[in-house]
């Protein structure tokens, strides 16, 4: 695996050396489907580091790859090549059953649809990756999760009696519930309106500020100056990689 | 992930989708309340031949005519008319059949019963004063007959009572006089009502010394001349004596009638538990027969749990999705849709045995023919119908199941 990182110049950006504070550490990273006895290669190589408590933001335009790198580091897919350690372990090779614990144990997912199970209540939905790992004392993790959001009093509501701002939260105290290192977000204010995005992105930049790695996809640019660094994905590369210059401080609107 | 946990989700996604859930449910309802009818029917029918065949006298061998061979073709039981009332009361002997307590032969046929105006068909039993006592004929009004009378081939009767009820509707019979097959017979007594369902059919017969029958009412004859019984029921002493009661007959009989020691008997001899065992055989084969039928609706009943299943697991894609996300194993997955499939068997078990207990309850109350068809449920029967019911769960559940257990998360999140 290691030999796989020589053979290609990496990125724009230089691969720094992992260091102890490293949470992403990508080198080389391809992913080829076979579609129809046709291979399409959706990610050309790609390797970057994150460190522990960053906010970064993945941008480029539709069928760029960078939906395939967010399943890539969200351990929802393993690559066709390359490495990927998280927190210092290398998941590229591991089996669907330890790929989930993973993902149970590590990472926290936020859709833009949300995903929250319906006919189940906010605090059962926050509760669902304790369920998976046998924690204990869930419904109290849960509300202080839901306490987390401000929505501590809307635990029995359904997701259907929740605005999409609130079911965002649901899915972010979700997110927490395991504590988790890193937060993957996935167009995370792609349905809500402005200000909510930004009680949204508040939460975000509070979780880093507690040391969660904080890892979104986004379109818009808007949003993505309120993270400290973005990367640009366009055919399967890496084409750049810089920091936010002007970075936005989201403000706290207060839970609704 | 407990067990529990997953039972939760389960009737919860069942209740989701009542209408669904029932109609799938009823399936195995239907199959294994079927499967408890005729199992239940099956083991009453049982029950009530064995009461039927130990009603009729304690420790009974009952010996009968052998085949006859005519041109050389072995013909039916009891074709032959080889067993003589001679023979019978030779069998009394106690010096050569020490085990045997008591002999009463017996000699059926129908006839014509009339008193005034009132003309009834009945099956006339020709029989000795044993017979009462081997039979466990209990007479009600008068006397059975008595020695005297057989010896004397007297023309006297003891009626059952539905033959006295419609023959006497208000008067006493003891003294009265009828005709049987155009002979006046004089009643002697009345037997006891027995009621219910047998053999005896008691309650039908008219009884008459076994000689009155064989010099008056029916002609038959060895062709040595010596009157021909059609059963001679022995009773042994004992249950343990039984199988050395049937070998003194055995040689008794073999004995009277000069067969050669390796020659083939010319009676047969069975014993209640023979009868017993051959009747049961008959309803346990009927029984297993209309059980496989109503298992072929059991496997229909399975076949809808894995279709609804696999409906469920393509509609819930996405939630299969999200709980893979947040680190849902592949067990996790497969236990939960498993655990739904076995709830729905389950729970159309649990109906299925309270239907299929109505049933069997309804169609014990059902009289055919003046019989009633009574039925047994037993705990063996329902715990292995719920037993079944959930072993189906789990066969039919784990293709659905094993099917989102493997569903890649990615695509599964993807759908709407």
């Amino acid at each position: 695996m290691e030999a796989a990182s020589a053979g290609r110049p990496a990125g724009v950006a230089p691969v720094e050396a992992a260091d102890a504070e490293t949470m992403i550490e990508v080198k080389d990273l391809r992913k080829v489907y076979k579609m129809g006895g046709i291979e399409v290669e959706a990610l050309k190589g790609v390797s970057f580091t994150i460190t522990d408590g960053e906010m970064v933001a993945i941008m480029g335009p539709s069928g760029s790859g960078k939906s395939t790198l967010m399943n890539l580091l969200g351990c929802l897919d393993r690559p066709t090549s390359g490495t990927y350690r998280i927190d210092d372990q290398d998941v590229a090779r591991l089996s669907d059953d330890q790929l989930a614990a993973i993902r149970n144990a590590k990472i926290g997912f936020v859709f833009q649809s949300y995903n929250l199970l319906a006919r189940t209540s906010a605090l059962e939905n926050v509760e669902l990756p304790l369920v998976y790992c046998g924690g204990n004392d869930r419904t109290n993790r849960a509300l202080e999760a839901l306490e987390r959001v401000g929505l501590r009093e809307r635990a029995k509501h359904h997701p259907n009696q929740l605005s999409g701002g609130e079911q965002q939260r649901v899915a972010i105290a979700r997110a927490l519930i395991n504590r988790p290192s890193l937060i993957l977000a996935d167009e995370p204010t792609g349905n809500l309106d402005t200000k909510t995005s930004e009680e949204v992105m508040a939460l975000f930049q509070g979780l880093t500020s507690h040391g969660i790695t904080v890892v979104l996809v986004t379109h818009e640019p808007d949003i993505a100056a309120f993270t400290q660094r973005v990367l640009l994905i366009r055919d399967g590369e890496l084409v750049a990689d810089r920091p936010v210059t002007e970075r936005r401080q989201a403000v706290t609107g207060g839970g609704s | 992930m407990n067990l529990w946990t997953n039972v939760g989700l389960a009737l919860k996604a069942l209740n989701s989708n009542k209408t669904r859930s029932f109609l799938t449910l009823l399936g195995i309802v239907i199959g294994i309340g079927a499967v408890i009818s005729v199992m239940s029917i099956g083991k009453g029918a049982q029950a009530a031949i064995t009461s039927q065949i130990e009603g009729i006298g304690t420790n009974l061998i009952f010996v009968r005519p052998g085949q006859a061979v005519q041109q050389g073709v072995r013909q039916g039981e009891g074709t032959a008319a080889t067993l003589t009332l001679d023979d019978a009361e030779a069998l009394a002997d106690f010096q050569l059949a020490p085990a045997v307590q008591a002999v009463a032969p017996e000699v059926q046929s129908f006839g014509q019963v009339v008193f005034s105006n009132i003309n009834t068909r009945a099956r006339l039993l020709g029989v000795t004063p044993a017979y009462a006592d081997v039979r466990g004929y209990t007479v009600a009004e008068g006397e059975f007959i008595d020695d005297q009378q057989v010896q004397g081939r007297s023309l006297v009767a003891v009626l059952g009572a539905n033959i006295a009820q419609t023959l006497f509707p208000d008067m006493d019979p003891i003294g009265q006089s009828l005709r049987i097959n155009q002979r006046p017979f004089r009643v002697v007594g009345v037997l006891e009502r027995l009621g219910g369902t047998g053999f005896g059919t008691q309650d039908d017969t008219v009884v008459i010394p076994i000689t009155t029958m064989l010099s008056r009412l029916q002609v038959s004859r060895t062709s040595q001349g010596a009157r021909n019984v059609q059963l001679v029921n022995v009773q042994a002493a004992d249950a343990d004596l039984l199988p050395a009661a049937k070998e003194q007959i055995s040689a008794i009989l073999r004995e009277r009638h000069r067969i050669d020691p390796g020659g083939v008997d010319d009676f047969n001899l069975t014993t209640q538990d023979d009868l017993v065992a051959a009747r049961t055989q008959v309803a346990n084969t009927l029984t297993v027969f209309l059980g496989a039928i109503a298992a072929v609706s059991l496997l229909v009943g399975g076949i809808g749990i894995m279709n609804i299943m696999l409906v469920s697991v393509a509609e819930r894609t996405r939630e299969i999705g999200i709980r893979k996300a947040v680190g849902a194993k592949r067990r996790h997955i497969l236990s939960q849709f498993l655990v739904e499939a076995v709830v729905l068997s389950a729970l159309g078990g649990c109906l299925g045995v309270a239907l299929g207990w109505g049933l069997a309850r309804g169609v014990s109350h059902i009289t055919l023919s003046g019989q009633r068809l009574p039925s047994v449920v037993s705990p063996d029967i329902v715990v292995l119908a719920v037993g079944v019911s959930l072993a189906i769960g789990l066969f039919f559940g784990i293709y659905p199941a094993s099917r989102a257990s493997r569903l890649d998360p990615i695509e599964a999140l993807r759908r709407e």
